[in-house]
């Protein structure tokens, strides 16, 4: 199970939105307690191919959160996304660039722009497996 | 000599290169990683011929992309 507070889940909604038509992205760090992680904190990065296709972190602003993770003892679980255009689902390019099967890959897809769906997954080669997201007060 | 290495102390063979550090920190997937020092980032195809020195401050970041 993968836990995000509803103010953090508004926070990415509202920096998708306000990228497109462009993809968005970010980290997200928090806890992990037993199998489950507790969301903390979301970080909202700049994507560098600013493409409504593709993404890349900024890895100067990658770094600053990182060590804004660890000075607030919490620790990465993964990534964020939004898919303007199709829907919250790994695509094969996502599936190829996620190297580490332990991490989340949260996507939000904005093809409704009415109803965005934010999906978490973890990935391990071409397997994709949904995580239990329960986005809560 | 001592360097902090993503946050933690450790104690390592005067010399070391980046190259070498990747190694024996068992980074998985280094062809997805940036390194910094000292929040400088190094250029991918020097790890080879940088070396890190006593007190360094050592991150790896990993290339996180994707595409719809």
């Amino acid at each position: 199970m993968i836990k995000l507070s509803k103010a953090d889940y508004e926070k990415i909604l509202a920096h998708a939105v306000k990228e497109l038509p462009d993809e968005a992205c970010g980290l997200i760090a928090g806890i992990i307690e037993g199998e489950d992680k507790i969301i903390k904190k979301v970080y909202l990065l700049t994507n560098t191919d600013h493409s409504n296709e593709h993404f890349s972190l900024d890895p100067k602003e990658q770094l600053a959160a990182v060590k804004d993770m660890r000075s607030q003892g919490l620790v990465p679980l993964g990534n964020w996304h939004s898919h303007p255009e199709s829907p919250s689902r790994p695509s094969e390019e996502d599936k190829r660039l996620a190297y580490d099967s332990k991490a989340s890959y949260m996507i939000l897809s904005l093809m409704d722009r009415e109803n965005p769906v934010l999906n978490s997954f973890r990935i391990e080669g071409s397997n994709a497996e949904k995580e239990n997201l329960i986005i809560e007060d | 000599m001592n360097i902090t290495v993503a946050g933690v102390k450790k104690e390592v063979k005067d010399g070391i290169t980046v190259a070498q550090l990747i190694i024996d920190e068992k980074v998985e997937t280094p062809q997805y990683v940036t390194v910094t020092i000292n929040d400088e980032f190094v250029e991918s195809g020097t790890f080879e011929s940088t070396v890190v020195k006593d007190c360094d401050n050592v991150e790896f970041l990993y290339f996180m992309g994707g595409g719809q």
